[in-house]
């Protein structure tokens, strides 16, 4: 037998086992590792687990609980188990568009047995790929250089990221122009300051703030992009060029906390930034607002008549593990009714923004049959919710999007929770559907 | 054999310009540097003709804004062999192409590559373009607005573009000066890790030169273009705009 | 001798373009102020006949087989050695693709002043004022041009109000081709046309054009059928042809198609100024772009700062409903 298939055929097996009461001995509870089929070798998979990060590719073992929970299958043809199965059968992710289907939704690390992680393999792939050349979807280069020459994906210039403040309608303090110390500094990220939807998410939070006797700063053009998203799509020396000009910028200022509208920075700020250097003690906008309940609630002065249902971003819910604040504020509402999806929470189905997946619209409408973010919208429509409510930047643009092009125009709305909260406060009139 | 591509950095069109109280220069702190994007395409058909010919790219550039450096390693990083940054004292002068042109001549002279690429044009030639300029101080045959390159039989050929999808097939005997409207592909991506490895590994060799005594044009004054005739807008819903759209063709017979 | 305005004519196919009878009627404009006298200077080879068409006091004709296609080199050279014998106070160059290549060289070559992207030259107190548009129309740049010989590349559409009718010169004179003709180091192979389009657009009565803003090529349906509601044409601007959603038949610009339909409606253009060239001249011109402060909206007479998709549904409910 050719020597090098020995050391991938392996077999663990106890002869006796009986776990709470059960007896599962010999058979019962045998587990394969990776097994070789004929003809095809394990390169393809031994070169992606090589890649630091990408070493948990190799653990699959082909159960498929994987498939069902990614968004991406129910509308395409995908799944960690699904990959493994392409490299097996002599398909090479690194040049395949597969590469760029994940949306790092982990949703599959969740529920996986042997822990094969998507969110390190594709970074990892996808970094690989690049630095050995391929070329990569241009809509996804054109984002990662606008990223690394302004600071923002959108290729804004950087002096304009503080312009939203003067349509605040209150004091917004902007940090390079205050130099005092704070209590909170609120950082807004890219979309919130660029983006109109994004914008009108802000002034709602800015009043909310301002309502709360808050003491925040932003720090307006200073401020680059947290890159978390970039990182996924395997910049991570981006990334990391970006945390060093951040965390740079951010020790030239006191304050004792984050606030961040962005669960994607949440999760650079986490995860990413302490080992660059950077400890803060970050909050969701959501959990400090709840934990501020008892103030806010009778501030909540306008009941809104909405049939409201709540979609858990993946980076706030699983993988930051904050599903309750959100449920709190939108309940405290008066007037709303609530109705949960069926995947929510845990099982939240990803509205595609994550891992690069907001520059990789044009490329994956090529190989899914909709987009996630119309799959997501029909699911809402399907409660009899008038209201989607979001809590991450780039959801509220692509559910729009997405109202128009499944037909739902004028039967959902998009709100972030700050906008709602404003509006039931009184201090935003209704925006238009 | 050599490949010699000339990069600029120019004030970023993105931002708003603003005239200095001068008013006949740009006002220096709103303007932002980038890359001029079609000498970045110039790069990146350098590359791939390197690529095909075996030839060295070499990156040349002229340091006025004091931030050339980056598109320098950026250059290196694709894959271009050597980068040479020119210094002299002109800190924030704006050079005119003659000007630049004058002081690239005696370098690209030595340095006698097969071909000098160049972006066609850029956001701040008030002279005229720096291909045909260099090409006319040194002699050699030139195109520009060439979306197209190929060596054969030791000759170059170039595809110009004229106007309605119609283009030039030009063969030139190197060397040879090319302005570069787009590479045959779009420039690619180097990762940002890439770049900074090479930061830390190569060296951007510098030549010391002299501004030139040539005189430039003298801009009287810049100015914000008058915005003079602005369209009569159409306000309100969409649907509102739309009626009043389909009014205005039917009194003219449009529709 | 009299004052000299010259003008380098550009011609294709026997034709002289658009923008050459804009040259010269401008240079008719500076003459009859200044008291001189208009060069129309023709380089080719074979074009006598062309020049029975150039209104200009003389025409001056450098006949060579290099020159057929004014290609690089050859009508530089041959430019600059006319000139070098006897300089005309302005020469005027179209700022187009062969333009370009002509006039920076001649202009180092002799060492003489160039104001390129000339978009007006207007005259003040006996001196004239070349404006020169930079930074993509962003920023104008008016440059006093002296006494000395000068060389002006001016856009094409940007005097089409000065522009001149066909019409005979007063004389006609040849002048002998110079030596380094003979010893050139680049060629033309051929002139490549593109394959015969499915529309000509420049026949259109109607255009809808498309530019960035319409996001993505699955959106061009909307514009298709828009256009189609419409009696309309679809053409597009240089981004979406260079991203292969349109064929380079469709392109409307300065390197694509020069269009003067009646109707011609911007859907999601800023308006560059390379892209304003190819349709300014459009009898009626109506924008729709989110920016309020795109360039589209200075030549548009109407213009709506609205999202593209609504209007574009809101009208075809009712143009098919």
């Amino acid at each position: 037998m050719d020597p090098s298939l020995e050391k991938v055929q392996e077999v663990w097996e106890r002869e006796t086992a009986i776990v709470e009461g059960v007896d599962i001995s010999g058979p019962w509870n045998r587990m394969f590792g990776q097994r070789v089929i004929w003809d095809y070798t394990p390169e393809l998979i031994e070169e992606i687990a090589r890649l630091p990060g990408g070493e948990s590719f190799a653990w699959c073992y082909q159960c498929g609980k994987c498939v069902p929970v990614c968004p991406v299958d129910v509308v395409g043809d995908y799944g960690p188990r699904k990959l493994y199965r392409r490299a097996q059968t002599g398909i090479n992710l690194l040049d395949s568009p597969d590469l760029w289907l994940c949306t790092t939704c982990a949703n599959c690390l969740r529920v996986c047995p042997k822990q094969v992680d998507m969110i390190q393999i594709m970074p990892a792939a996808r970094e690989h790929a690049m630095l050995s050349g391929r070329v990569i979807p241009s809509e996804l280069q054109e984002a990662l250089e606008n990223t690394a020459k302004y600071g923002n994906p959108l290729g804004q210039p950087a002096r304009k990221r503080e312009a939203w403040v003067k349509d605040a309608g209150v004091p917004v303090p902007i940090l390079h122009q205050i130099q005092r110390p704070v209590e909170w500094l609120w950082w807004v990220e890219c979309y919130p300051s660029y983006h109109p939807r994004g914008i009108d998410a802000s002034i709602a939070l800015a009043r909310i703030f301002h309502a709360l006797g808050l003491d925040f700063a932003i720090l307006g053009r200073e401020e680059k992009c947290a890159g978390d998203s970039q990182r996924l799509a395997g910049e991570r020396g981006l990334f990391e060029m970006l945390a060093e000009e951040n965390i740079r910028t951010l020790s030239k200022y006191e304050f004792q906390h984050i606030v961040v509208t962005d669960p994607h920075a949440l999760n650079a700020f986490r995860k990413h930034y302490p080992k660059l250097g950077g400890q803060y003690d970050v909050w969701h906008y959501t959990t400090l607002l709840a934990r501020e309940l008892s103030r806010l609630q009778p501030l909540l002065v306008r009941p809104l008549p909405y049939r409201v249902t709540f979609h858990d971003p993946c980076y706030l819910g699983r993988h930051n593990g904050e599903y309750d604040a959100p449920r709190q504020l939108i309940q405290a509402i008066p007037g709303i009714e609530f109705v949960e999806m069926l995947r929510c929470r845990e099982n939240s189905y990803c509205c595609g923004g994550g891992g690069g997946g907001m520059w990789l619209d044009s490329f994956a409408a090529g190989h899914q049959r909709r987009r996630l973010s119309e799959e997501r919208v029909l699911e809402a429509v399907s409660t009899g919710a008038d209201t989607l409510v979001v809590c991450c930047p780039y959801e509220v643009s692509r559910f729009e999007d997405a109202v128009k092009s499944t037909g739902n125009e004028g039967r959902l709305r998009v709100r972030d929770i700050a906008e709602l909260l404003a509006e039931a406060m009184g201090m935003i009139g209704e925006a238009t559907a | 054999m050599t490949i010699a591509v000339i990069l600029e950095q120019v004030p970023d069109v993105v931002e708003e310009l603003a005239i200095a109280p001068s008013g006949n220069e740009l006002d220096r702190d709103t303007v932002t540097y980038v890359l001029n994007e079609y000498d970045d395409h110039a790069l990146e058909e350098a590359l791939l003709l390197a690529e095909a010919s075996g030839d060295e790219v070499i990156a040349v550039g002229i340091d006025t804004t004091g931030e050339l450096d980056q598109a320098l390693y950026t250059a290196l990083a694709k894959g271009a062999k050597r980068a040479i940054k020119l210094v002299g004292d002109f800190e924030e002068t704006w050079l005119s192409n003659r000007a630049t042109a004058e002081i690239l001549a005696p370098i690209l002279r030595n340095l006698a590559p097969r071909l000098v690429l160049t972006g066609v044009q850029a956001p701040d030639d008030l002279d005229g373009q720096l291909a045909p300029t260099l090409a006319a101080l040194l002699g050699w045959p030139h195109a520009s607005v060439v979306i197209g390159t190929e060596f054969s039989d030791g000759r170059l050929r170039a595809r110009k573009e004229l106007w309605g999808g119609m283009t030039l097939l030009l063969e030139l005997e190197p060397p040879a000066i090319l302005g570069i409207q787009a590479a045959r592909q779009a420039p690619r991506y180097v990762p940002v890790s890439r770049v900074r490895q090479v930061m830390r590994e190569a060296t951007i060799e510098e030549i010391e030169v002299e501004l030139p005594t040539q005189p430039s044009v003298a801009v009287e004054r810049l100015r914000l273009p008058e915005e003079a005739s602005q369209a009569e807008l159409l306000t309100g819903s969409a649907a509102e705009i739309a009626e009043r759209m389909i009014e205005l063709l039917r009194a003219r017979g449009l529709l | 001798m009299a004052q000299r305005i010259a003008v380098l004519v550009e011609h294709l196919d026997g034709e002289p373009t658009d923008v050459t009878y804009e040259l010269l009627g401008v240079a008719r404009r500076m003459a009859d102020e200044d008291g001189a006298m208009v060069d129309a200077v023709l380089l080719g080879s074979e074009v006598r006949q062309l020049s029975e068409r150039l209104p200009a006091d003389r025409v001056t004709i450098l006949d060579h087989p290099s020159l057929r296609y004014l290609a690089p080199e050859a009508a530089a050279r041959a430019l600059a050695a006319l000139l070098a014998d006897a300089p005309p106070k302005l020469t005027l160059v179209p700022n187009t693709s062969l333009g370009m290549d002509i006039a920076a060289w001649v202009a180092a070559r002799l060492g003489w002043p160039l104001v390129s992207y000339c978009r007006a030259l207007e005259s003040r107190d006996g001196q004239w004022i070349a404006t020169a548009q930079l930074f993509g129309g962003k920023i104008l740049a008016d440059v006093a041009l002296g006494d000395e010989p000068a060389i002006i590349g001016a856009l094409a559409g940007a005097f089409s109000q000065d522009a001149a009718s066909p019409g005979p010169p007063g004389t006609i004179e040849q002048v002998p081709a110079p030596a380094e003709l003979e010893q050139l180091r680049s060629r033309v192979i051929a002139l490549e046309r593109p394959e015969a389009a499915d529309v000509d657009i420049t026949r259109a009565e109607k255009i809808v054009a498309v530019g960035r803003g319409i996001e993505s090529k699955d959106n061009l349906e909307l514009a298709e059928q828009l256009a189609q509601a419409l009696g309309a044409v679809l053409a597009a601007s240089r981004p979406l042809v260079d991203a292969g959603w349109l064929p380079r038949s469709r392109q409307v610009g300065k390197s694509g198609l020069k269009v003067k339909p009646k109707l011609y409606v911007a859907l999601g253009i800023s308006g560059a100024p390379e892209h304003l060239e190819g349709m300014k001249d459009a009898e009626l011109i109506i924008a729709i772009n989110k920016d309020p402060k795109a360039p589209i909206f200075t030549v548009a007479d109407y213009g709506a700062v609205a999202d593209l998709f609504e209007v574009a549904e809101a009208l075809l409910e009712r143009l098919e409903g």
